[in-house]
């Protein structure tokens, strides 16, 4: 971090005077073509993914243009197709989904990674483990049978009753619809929060722990003024990677958001989202434009997920060369 | 249980030196820190045997010892940061100006007695929040900036750092980190600040620079510095202490432990012969 050294890689191009062949023989050069050639396949795939969705997507492009983004009617009758609904379902669901796990991830991260007794530490991230890789279906059914009665009956009428002066908790309480998908997908992306930000805080030099209790920090001013800055770039990246998986996430989404392309300003509304419209309506869906217009949906999602992404990197690197706020108590 | 394992050589030191010249200018001193038989456990491990001696005030006190004898050890006792690491147990009694340090409670002894690490560890912060941490979490009434300042002048840093103060630490050459550092430590105003082995990672001119800074300190706090080199302990210190496997082979004003050891084997560590 504190200076870049540039390491020149040794029987590089300096090597060039031997011939290709020669040097072919010589286990560096083939290794280097190999994984280079394995490197090279990512970005080819994903050059092919850009262009499949894009040539496949060739007719709502020119019939709708930019409407697509603009309109919210989607009519597969009467052949109208607007991606806003599901942009927006996309991007409140994710919301809530971040607001519920950012917090809660953290939180667990820090008491495992400094404060519980490192037997119990270990035990539990066996656990979190076990559910990151729980399939998302399974999720849904979680959703379809416990979140959803929970919500209908219990947790939206108390909203609707105490802060349902807010537009957020209006309309009536069906159980389906964004704030459902958003707790579910909470669900699913918190053990990726937690397990991540616990390497990562574990993986902070013990010196910067003991430098700060050597100034007489208590644990706790060790742990959030010291610990978790000097990590917070590996932490912002475990969220981004939550709301990677949270963006695209289909089946545990589809199951419990309503599948009504509405745009409203109440969580207890139902909604849909751009990964479940796909799934829920690719196998029915009759005629050309119908089909390409939910490809193009697949293309609004890369390029959600790109631009979401790149927003990640930015942020990362304006923190990291600020080095933490200066004048910040 | 200690008695059991005790070592075979016994030595018997008096707190304050092994002989009546350094009896004698020690009686002349205050003592800011008292060790009285202390040993020191890694779970069923020991690897300090009755350590006892006395650290003056405002003077420098060097461990010096072959690697493994304990003197980082009994350094980290001395701020009790020997209780990070799990399993560590301490015996005996270590008083600071006359009350045990075990009773005391611990952020608060920490901030009277600061440490510097081995290794630079400044915090991934601006120069002037490196400075400002201690006196920001203990809510000093000093303006944040004047002790700044004050402090990066007493680690003759100021000079170097003045224009730049909301640089990253991490810009620092690694001299003027540790000299940070040692800033940092000393913007808590410690009574006593220790230092392991401040220099092993330190080139030479950054290491003449430390050594300066270190004597030039005793008129702010007193000192107790671990070293694995000699002569940095014969230049800068006033008394040394020497350990080897746990234990004090002797304790003395420093000219004297150089010149005329009293003990065979700190005449053999410090003609070269181990260590």
């Amino acid at each position: 971090m504190a200076t870049t050294t540039t390491i020149v890689p040794s029987g590089g191009p300096v090597a060039g005077s031997r011939s290709f062949l020669s040097r072919l023989r010589d286990g560096d050069e083939i290794a280097r073509l190999i994984t280079f050639l394995f490197a090279a396949s990512v970005v080819l795939i994903t050059a092919l993914l850009v262009y499949e969705l894009w040539q496949g997507s060739a007719l709502p492009r020119h019939q709708f243009g930019l409407n697509f983004f603009r309109t919210s009617v989607w009519d597969p009758v009467f052949d109208q197709f607007g991606a806003l609904p599901f942009i927006y379902g996309t991007l409140v669901t994710s919301a809530v989904a971040l607001l519920i796990a950012v917090p809660l991830g953290i939180g667990a991260a820090i008491f495992l990674a400094e404060l519980a007794p490192l037997r119990l530490s270990d035990t539990l991230e066996f656990f979190i483990d076990l559910l990151a890789a729980v399939p998302s279906v399974i999720y849904g059914l979680l959703g379809i049978f416990i979140v959803v009665p929970l919500m209908r009956n219990g947790i939206q009428p108390q909203l609707k009753q105490y802060l349902g002066f807010l537009p957020l908790f209006k309309g009536p309480a069906y159980g389906l619809g964004f704030l459902t998908a958003g707790v579910v997908l909470a669900i699913m992306i918190i053990p990726y929060i937690i397990s991540v930000s616990r390497e990562i805080l574990l993986s902070v030099p013990r010196d910067q722990r003991e430098a700060a209790l050597a100034l007489g920090s208590t644990r706790w001013e060790s742990t959030w003024k010291v610990v978790v800055p000097f990590a917070r770039t590996g932490i912002i990246g475990s969220v981004f990677l939550a709301l990677a998986r949270a963006l695209g996430e289909t089946m545990a989404v589809t199951m419990v958001i309503g599948n009504t392309p509405v745009i409203s300003p109440s969580l207890l509304s139902p909604g849909d989202s751009i990964a479940s419209v796909i799934a829920s309506q690719f196998k029915e869906a009759t005629g050309e434009l119908y089909t390409q217009s939910l490809i193009e949906l697949g293309l609004v999602l890369f390029l959600l997920t790109f631009i979401l992404n790149g927003l990640a990197r930015l942020m990362i690197v304006i923190t990291s060369q600020r080095g933490s706020g200066t004048g910040l108590a | 249980m200690h008695a059991s394992v005790r070592p075979a050589v016994s030595v018997n030191i008096p707190p304050t030196g092994t002989n009546t010249a350094a009896r004698e200018s020690a009686a002349a001193l205050s003592m800011r820190m008292t060790v009285s038989k202390v040993n020191f456990f890694y779970g069923s491990k020991q690897t300090l045997f009755d350590i006892s001696l006395g650290i003056a005030t405002n003077k420098v006190t060097a461990l010096i010892g072959p690697s493994g004898c304990g003197k980082s050890t009994l350094l980290r006792t001395l701020n009790r940061m020997h209780e990070t690491v799990r399993g560590a147990r301490l015996e005996g009694e270590i008083l600071l100006d006359g009350k045990n340090i075990l009773g005391l409670d611990v952020t608060a002894l920490r901030r009277r007695v600061g440490m510097v690490f081995q290794r630079p560890n400044p915090f991934p912060k601006s120069i002037f929040d490196n400075v400002a941490y201690g006196p920001r979490i203990n809510g000093s009434k000093e303006p944040i900036g004047e002790s700044v300042e004050k402090s990066l002048r007493r680690a003759a840093l100021w000079d170097e750092v003045k224009d730049h103060l909301h640089k990253s630490a991490y810009e620092l050459s690694g001299g003027q980190q540790q000299r940070l550092c040692i800033a940092r430590a000393l913007a808590v105003d410690p009574e006593v600040l220790l230092l392991d082995e401040p220099c092993s990672a330190l080139d030479p001119i950054s290491t003449a620079k430390i050594e300066e800074l270190l004597v030039q300190l005793k008129d702010f706090c007193t000192i107790v510095t671990v070293t694995h080199n000699m002569q940095q302990a014969a230049r800068v210190s006033d008394f040394t202490a020497f350990l080897l496997i746990g234990q004090l082979i002797e304790f003395s004003p420093t000219p004297q432990l150089f010149t005329t050891p009293a003990d065979p084997r700190t005449e053999a560590y410090i003609t070269g012969r181990f260590g």
